[in-house]
Order: C-alpha cells, then sequence, then structure tokens
C-alpha cells in the first residue's frame, strides 16, 4: 500500500482516529508520518515499529558487533536499509545476520525476544519425515474416521500400527 | 467465473450467526504466519521460486486430513472482479488479491481452501494458515487451525529459530504467527462516545483494532475487529486467554452502553433504528457505506429487541450480498456501473420483503 500523503513510498504507519464520530484510516510511508507529527505518545504505542525503524541506524554510535546500515544478510543480499524502507526482512537468515538490532527491536516490539509457545520440531534436510506422535495419528484417524474418508483411515491406522 | 458453490457454503458458514454471542460478534479468525525454511522471504523472491513453494505447500496439504479436499485458487489467474469476491468473503487479504490502489496480483497468489479453513500462499509469509468461526469462538477455531498447522508441519521444513521462534517476514508477527482476530459490532459504545476510550484502553494492554477486512481497512458500519498485536513472549493460549478476556470486557460495556441509550434516550434510538430500517425497506438508492451504517443500526435494533422479526442472520447475508463485487456478479453488471447503487437497494427490499415479511 503507498502513502495516502506523497503516494510514492510504502505505508507503514497505519494511523485510525476517530472525531465527532467519523472514522478516518490514514496510510502514512515513514517519513510522511514523522512531517506530520504522528510520533505522538498514543502513536508510538500503537505503531513502535514505524518509529523504530525512523530510529533504526541513526543517533548514538552503535557497538562494533552491530551491523552497519549498509551491510547485507550473505544469504538474500537484503540490507538493514531496505529492512527500514519495507518494513519486511528478506528471508530467515536475516535473523541471524542481523540478530543484534533485531533483538532490540524484538523487545521494543513484544516486549520479550524468547517464544514460549508452540515449537516446531525442526528436521535436517535429509530426514524425510519426523517421528510422528501416536496421539496426532489417533486424532487425524479419528477425523478420517468421522469424515468418512476410509482410504486415508487406512493409511493412518498402519503409520499408528508403526509408530505404536 | 470461480464457482464459489465448489466451496462448503461457498465459503462464508462464517456469517450463519449459529455461534456463541453472535448478536455482537460477528466472526472469529485465527491465523498462523509460517515460512518455509531455506526460502528467501516472499519481498526479496523470485516467480520461480514462489512456484515451488506453491507446489511444495499444495502437495503437503493434499497429504493432510484438513485439506485433502481443499480448492485451491491461483489469484494470479482471476480476474479482478473474482479476487474481490474472494476478498469479500474475506477469505483472502486485500494485499494477496492485489486489490490496493497500486497493488498488482503476484505470481504464485494463491489459497487453499477446505470447509472453514484454509492458506493463503505467497502473501507476506509464505503460508497463512487460517481458520474462521461463526460467532466469538477463540478456541475452536484456534485448535482447528493448530491441527492443520502441525498436519502440514509435519511435512514442511517451517523456519524456526530456538528463540524467536517462528521466523516471519515482519517481526511484527514472529514466534507464534499468531494472530487472532474477533469480528464485533459496537454502536452502543460509538454512539456513547464511548469507543475512543476502549480502543484506546485496548492499545494499553496489547490489543489492536482494524476495520471490517482487517489490516488497512476502515472502519465501517461500526465493526470492529479486536486483535492480539504482540506475537513473541506469551503461549498461544495465554494471547488467546488474553483477547479472549478483553473482548468478553468490550461486550459488557457495549451491553452496558445499550441499556444507558434505552434508559437515557429511549425514543431517540427507537426512531434510530426503525428510521434505518425503514430506508433499507423502502430506498431506491444505497450507497456500500449508507447501506453498511443502516444494517448496523437495525443489527442495534434487533439487539435490543426492539426490532422484531429481523434475523441475525439475514442481516448477515445483507452484509457480505450488497458489497460491490457480489452485488455486480449477483446483478451480471460491471463493478463500476454507474447504477449499481439502484440495484443494491432493490436487492436489499428483495431480502428483506421475502425473510421479513410485510410486516413491519
Amino acid at each position: 500500500m503507498s502513502c495516502d500523503q506523497c503516494r510514492e513510498r510504502e505505508a507503514v504507519i497505519h494511523l485510525t482516529q476517530i472525531v465527532n464520530e467519523q472514522v478516518t484510516t490514514l496510510h502514512l510511508c515513514e517519513r510522511c508520518a514523522a512531517e506530520k507529527g504522528v510520533e505522538s505518545p498514543g502513536a508510538v504505542a500503537k505503531t513502535p515499529l514505524g518509529s523504530f525503524l525512523a530510529a533504526m541506524g541513526k543517533g548514538l554510535p552503535e557497538p562494533a558487533t552491530t551491523p552497519r546500515t549498509g551491510d547485507t544478510c550473505p544469504r538474500c543480499g537484503g540490507s538493514l536499509q531496505d529492512f527500514r524502507e519495507s518494513g519486511r526482512l528478506g528471508c530467515p537468515e536475516c535473523y541471524h545476520s542481523f540478530e543484534l538490532p533485531l533483538r532490540d527491536l524484538l523487545r521494543r516490539l513484544h516486549g520479550s525476544t524468547h517464544h514460549v509457545g508452540e515449537r516446531y520440531a525442526e528436521r535436517g534436510p535429509e530426514t524425510v519425515r519426523i517421528p510422528e506422535r501416536a496421539s496426532e495419528l489417533r486424532e487425524q484417524l479419528r477425523l478420517a474416521v468421522e469424515t468418512e474418508n476410509f482410504e486415508l483411515a487406512a493409511e493412518l491406522r498402519d503409520r499408528l500400527r508403526v509408530v505404536e | 467465473m470461480i464457482d464459489l458453490s465448489l466451496l462448503t457454503d461457498g465459503g462464508v458458514g462464517w456469517l450463519d450467526a449459529s455461534g456463541p454471542s453472535s448478536h455482537l460478534v460477528l466472526s472469529t479468525r485465527i491465523r498462523l504466519a509460517r515460512n518455509l525454511a531455506g526460502h528467501i522471504f516472499q519481498a526479496r523472491n523470485s516467480e520461480t521460486e514462489r512456484e515451488e513453494i506453491l507446489g511444495s505447500v499444495e502437495r503437503a496439504a493434499r497429504e493432510t486430513v484438513l485439506l485433502r479436499r481443499a480448492i485451491c485458487f491461483r489469484l494470479d489467474r482471476l480476474d479482478r472482479i473474482e479476487r474481490q469476491l474472494l476478498h469479500e468473503r474475506h477469505l483472502v487479504s486485500k494485499e494477496l488479491a492485489g486489490l490496493e490502489p497500486d497493488g498488482r496480483v503476484r505470481s504464485g497468489a494463491s489459497i487453499l481452501v477446505q470447509d472453514r479453513i484454509g492458506v493463503m500462499l505467497n502473501e507476506e509469509d509464505h503460508l497463512r494458515i487460517q481458520g474462521l468461526h461463526s460467532g466469538f469462538a477463540l478456541e475452536a477455531a484456534y485448535a482447528e487451525v493448530d491441527r492443520l498447522d502441525a498436519e502440514l508441519g509435519q511435512r514442511l521444513a517451517f523456519a524456526f529459530h530456538p528463540e524467536f521462534g517462528y521466523l516471519t517476514s515482519c517481526p511484527t508477527n514472529v514466534g507464534t504467527g499468531l494472530r487472532a482476530s474477533v469480528l464485533i459490532h459496537l454502536p452502543g459504545l460509538v454512539l456513547t462516545k464511548e469507543i475512543s476510550k476502549v480502543l484506546q484502553g485496548l492499545a494499553q494492554v496489547g490489543l489492536t483494532f482494524r476495520g471490517l477486512y482487517g489490516e488497512g481497512s476502515e472502519v465501517v458500519g461500526n465493526f470492529f475487529q479486536l486483535s492480539n498485536q504482540t506475537t513473541l513472549g506469551s503461549s498461544e493460549h495465554e494471547l488467546l486467554d488474553h483477547l479472549g478476556k478483553m473482548v468478553r470486557q468490550v461486550m459488557d460495556y457495549e451491553e452496558q452502553a445499550r441499556q444507558v441509550l434505552l434508559r437515557d434516550a429511549p425514543a431517540i434510538i427507537e426512531d434510530k433504528v426503525w428510521r434505518a430500517y425503514g430506508l433499507l425497506r423502502y430506498a431506491r438508492s444505497l450507497s456500500f457505506e449508507e447501506a453498511m451504517n443502516l444494517l448496523s443500526g437495525v443489527r442495534l435494533g434487533v439487539g435490543v429487541g426492539l426490532i422484531p422479526d429481523v434475523g441475525m442472520y439475514t442481516l448477515n447475508k445483507l452484509l457480505v450480498h450488497t458489497q460491490p463485487a457480489h452485488l455486480s456478479v449477483a446483478e451480471g453488471v460491471s463493478p463500476t456501473e454507474p447504477d449499481l447503487p439502484i440495484r443494491r437497494a432493490r436487492f436489499v427490499r428483495k431480502v428483506l420483503e421475502s425473510e421479513v415479511g410485510r410486516r413491519g
């Protein structure tokens, strides 16, 4: 989506206002948002990404280990500058390439850097399939029977036998 | 023209008003953002890579229980009106459908849909696993999406970091990749001018709101999509619990606001909701925005028991079928047809007359 103001740059800040029962939404790029003074405390709380992106790579000298704005990710060739402009990273590897500034960003965005939710059982490229859990297979089998998908049910029953 | 009748309930089972608290909550949506390890994110990847992603996800999906019979729509091979139709049914985002003012459809942009569940492919993230339920049903909607995530995760290598969790193109989604949204109707809070206070309060507890069509969309017909803002540092169930508690609180505030309106300004409210009904029933030309606002008034009237005989399902159906793409397809005209507002008014009159009868 392009910015409502300059109609050139990508809108990264979506400001919804309610004035006299009228709801309006403004989609602004980082620069136009700053010009319009959108960085009020309320707006910053809603769009910390925008304000972080605006500040990223500016101001205080960074620690030596922090990549400079011009550095690129070896996997995708994306730079911090690209991220600042688009708000999007180039590849999973970017999380390693720009780890320090991203840690800071994640803390500001989410108040944490630690995922505590469901964990994905990662598998190596050589493994075709991760070991299946009997409970999941039983659940799938139940669904397959419920939906009268007997061909799949037979396959699941066989896989369940292997696991058990 | 795409055949939406191939989808169970036409892909709009969520509007049947059968779910919990349907008088206030239209639908509950859950989405999980996932990316394939070893692939460049969408912002920097190539057409070939997007085709590969589409191919491998579709193959994996065909082996699952939940998407085995899925219909696949390639948005990059559909006309604009067909893409808009899918967007109006809340099956694809505006961005994926290429409906942004300067938008084009990205090659490889697709969806897989089966019943209430589906996957958007080559959106901002490689996969956006999503489920849409009628009414206020966070846990039920999540359970289904979680099951599909597990099924797909057994067959696909997802980008996952031991500390950061599921890796996403935008760091605002990293961790669980979970966005839970509840589409709620809040006319009482808007009329009592309490809405901004409530929305500010939500922002302070880490929730956000959007319009009828999700990200970047405007609020129409007093419908607000309330959702979690953060995705990292809390488990999926903690995020859902928190959103659920806050939505229940907002529902209480809305009920209180309605009671205040009925107590302090009964004549004004009664006039307002019947006036809305009268206009819908007899107007000869209706813009989409006007129809949405009038439907909101009637929905309020039905909710507080002032307007009998009109079902929530009827109102939900009107909400979907008076949208520009739906109406123009049903009428067999172009969406830019100048007399669309006249056709919309005629359509609304016909539905109200056949479903509500001549009373009222």
